[in-house]
């Protein structure tokens, strides 16, 4: 058992995980379109390898990733390439290029999805390490880094200890503590080939205490390994961010950017990463689909349910029993840093860890009123930053001092509009800060 | 108390010599025309002109980086007197106003969400707006913020409409505007093709009432041949040869384009 401290700033947020927590995972099923957006991870965006009207296989590669830091697609399900056109992409809120699949319901498996093993002393870690790259692998806690970049530190970084993130701070989301009840042996045995890539022979597998069953199977799964071990932490959010979490396992603080985890010597990854990589080895499935909590007051059925990559949101929520009553806001990934859609057309992506959907009478909107400078926001900040200022500044259009005031590391949790009084959209006006900064940036790197 | 005046004296005394002669010696030439031409500059620090305020155009004119005619805002009055301190001639240029190239109000424009949050348009722009239209007008006015001679108010049906008489061509809405539909265009042009979506005509007529649909009825119509599609799916007027006849006005389908010539056929828009 690891002893937990607890860590700076975070605040205390109901968890409403009661909603979909017991709610066993089930099959979405095939909508009748997909949609795979070429931008669905950090870094460059991956490249087509299909031509429209093609036909394709579940689990063949359809775009391959450009770059070191990239990933590539692969086809969730037997079918016809309908279109290769700019669709909009919810988690970055752009146009961006995508493959709309049409499938043919036949879910026919592609002939190069073969099974990898099921025993780990039998595979490499260079092999481990392809499969990653190759079965577009990224982290499935919803920024969607991709995996194999994490897995080949730069030399000269030693890592000795890999972490295992089942906190899931984000009040509703069960996706992943249904994986860790459900499929413990798969999550311990995808971590297991996890550290085996990296070279790490310490694990800290990490939960919430609210989620006591997911201790327990995991507990159970990762028993027979000396080398592994379970952390279990006060519920407090955003106790689940990587940095946030490496302070309270730890008690290292992950420098400021460009500052990395592997930095302090430690990777982070997500459980359905780890169920992923499991999936990927033990049949050789690339990652095609992802468990998505379709939760929330406004929805009829709150399940778990495992999805295709590339699913429209409104199939989602109808396979979840439908609207309650008039939606209100529905919004992909969780409520606190989640990004509400304009419409249920868009597609989950593989970040999309839930779809949450509130009905109309819940979603109010407070009038803004002037901040008082009760330094809550502060208080509440776990990058020990000073969102009153920076997002004042950003208000006004001063965007060096924004800049000075280290807006840039801000990891956009949300805790500061969650506790302001007055109601400020803190955190909005610091991404809005970031983005302006981050454009000047590219800019500059550009001339 | 004696002893007091006299050392406060004489080192008041040395500190002001140090002063003078510091003050001769370390002087910074400036060139008297700098402050002449500042007090000839309308002197809002608008910005219109690329530089940061009218001291620095000033300054500029001065060094030759910038020409005479560069204040957009005094136009060829300022030119004038400006040309006169630097003894040279100007050049007549004609000033521009303000167009705002979208009639996606909440009447013709099909909207999808509603935003609330900080009310400004690049913020809004980052979550892809509230219209199906990703090229329309965001409509929370950051033009209307950006303009400080009151030139550009926010229409109530949510699309900014610009005070021809006041705008100054200064350019400030243009730079404000996250989606790029407001142009800088010579005052005497009167016709104006009002959309900027590049989607294809189909998709355009689902999601506005007033988008170009790429018919190009303007482009066979225009009798100067100077109405052209950009990138197949927009027409555009190359304004150096329009001479505002308003026949694309009639023939356009969809009343994209208007003619800014009868104030009130574009107020009843």
């Amino acid at each position: 058992m690891v002893k937990a401290r607890h860590g700076s700033g975070g605040i205390q947020v109901p968890d409403r995980k009661e909603i979909s927590g017991h709610v066993p995972i089930e099959e979405a099923g095939i909508p009748s379109e997909l949609t795979l957006y070429l931008s669905q991870h950090i870094g460059a965006p991956s490249k087509s390898l299909v031509n429209v009207g093609d036909q394709v296989k579940r689990g063949q590669k359809i775009a391959e990733a450009q770059g070191v830091v990239s990933a590539g697609l692969h086809a969730p399900t037997s079918g016809k390439v309908k279109a290769i056109e700019a669709r909009y992409q919810p988690a970055l809120g752009r146009m961006v290029e995508a493959i709309v699949i049409e499938p043919d319901g036949e879910h026919v498996l592609y002939e190069d999805v073969v099974p990898v093993g099921s025993d780990l002393g039998g595979i490499s870690k260079e092999k481990i390490q392809e499969v990653t790259r190759e079965a577009g692998l990224v982290g499935l806690g919803g920024a969607a880094f991709p995996t194999a970049v994490k897995l080949a530190p730069p030399p000269g970084k030693t890592i000795d200890t890999y972490l295992l993130n089942g906190v899931e701070c984000e009040p509703y989301l069960t996706a992943d503590q249904r994986l860790m009840e459900e499929f413990a042996g798969d999550v311990v045995f995808g971590f297991r080939a996890l550290m085996k890539a990296a070279g790490v022979d310490k694990g800290i597998i990490c939960i919430e205490d609210n989620k006591p069953e997911a201790i327990r199977a995991m507990e159970q799964a990762a028993a027979p390994y000396s080398e592994l071990d379970v952390a279990v932490l006060s519920h407090r959010y955003p106790r689940g961010g990587e940095k946030q979490l490496i302070e309270t396992v730890l008690g290292r603080e992950v420098p400021p950017p460009p500052g990395l985890p592997l930095d302090v010597g430690v990777i982070v990854s997500n459980v359905g990463t780890a169920h992923a990589l499991a999936t990927a080895l033990k049949t050789g499935l690339p990652l095609v689909e992802r468990v998505v909590s379709v939760t929330g007051e406004g929805v009829a059925k709150p399940a778990n349910l495992k999805a295709l990559i590339g699913t429209p949101v409104s199939y989602l929520i109808e396979i979840a029993g439908g609207f309650v009553s008039r939606p209100g806001k529905v919004i992909l990934g969780g409520p606190m840093m989640g990004v509400s859609v304009p419409n249920t057309d868009v597609s989950i992506v593989k970040g999309t860890s839930g779809v949450l959907v509130f009905p109309a009478e819940d979603v109010r909107t407070e009038p803004v009123q002037p901040c008082i400078r009760c330094g809550m926001c502060v208080e509440a900040c776990p990058m020990r930053l000073l969102p009153v200022w920076m997002a004042a500044y950003a208000e006004n259009g001063f965007m060096e001092d924004a800049e000075k005031m280290r807006v840039m590391d801000c990891c956009e949790c949300g805790a500061c509009s969650y506790v302001c009084p007055a109601k400020r959209p803190l955190t909005q006006s610091i991404r809005l800060a970031k983005a302006h900064i981050a454009a000047k940036r590219r800019a500059a790197r550009t001339n | 108390m004696v002893s007091a005046i006299v050392s406060l004296g004489l080192s008041g005394l040395a500190i002001g010599v140090l002063l003078a002669v510091a003050a001769q010696k370390f002087k910074v030439e400036t060139d008297p025309r700098v402050d002449e031409i500042i007090s000839v500059l309308p002197g809002a620090n608008c910005g219109g002109c690329g530089f940061p305020g009218c001291a620095a155009l000033a300054e500029a004119i001065l060094e030759g980086k910038a020409p005479v005619h560069a204040c957009v805002v005094g136009g060829n009055g300022v030119a004038e007197k400006i040309a006169g301190i630097m003894g040279v001639a100007a050049d007549a240029v004609e000033p521009s106003v303000a167009v705002v190239y979208c009639q996606g109000n909440c009447h013709n424009a099909v909207a999808t969400a509603e935003y609330d949050g900080v009310t400004e348009c690049s913020a809004l722009n980052a979550l892809g707006g509230t219209k199906k239209c990703s090229y329309s007008c965001l409509g929370l006015g950051s033009c209307v913020k950006a303009c400080v001679f009151d030139a550009i108010v926010m229409g109530e049906d949510g699309i900014p409409v610009v005070d021809r008489d006041k705008c100054t061509g200064c350019g400030a809405c243009a730079r404000a505007c996250p989606r790029g539909i407001i142009d800088m265009v010579p005052v005497s042009k009167k016709v104006h093709i009002l959309c900027r979506s590049y989607d294809k005509g189909p998709v355009t007529r689902k999601n506005c009432k007033t988008g170009c649909i790429a018919c190009q009825a303007c482009v066979r119509a225009c009798p100067q041949k100077t109405i052209s599609m950009d990138r197949g799916t927009l027409a555009k007027i190359d304004y150096e040869n329009c001479d505002n006849c308003g026949i694309c006005v009639t023939k356009c389908p969809v009343k994209t384009i208007r003619s800014y010539d009868k104030k009130d056929e574009v107020a009843a828009s």
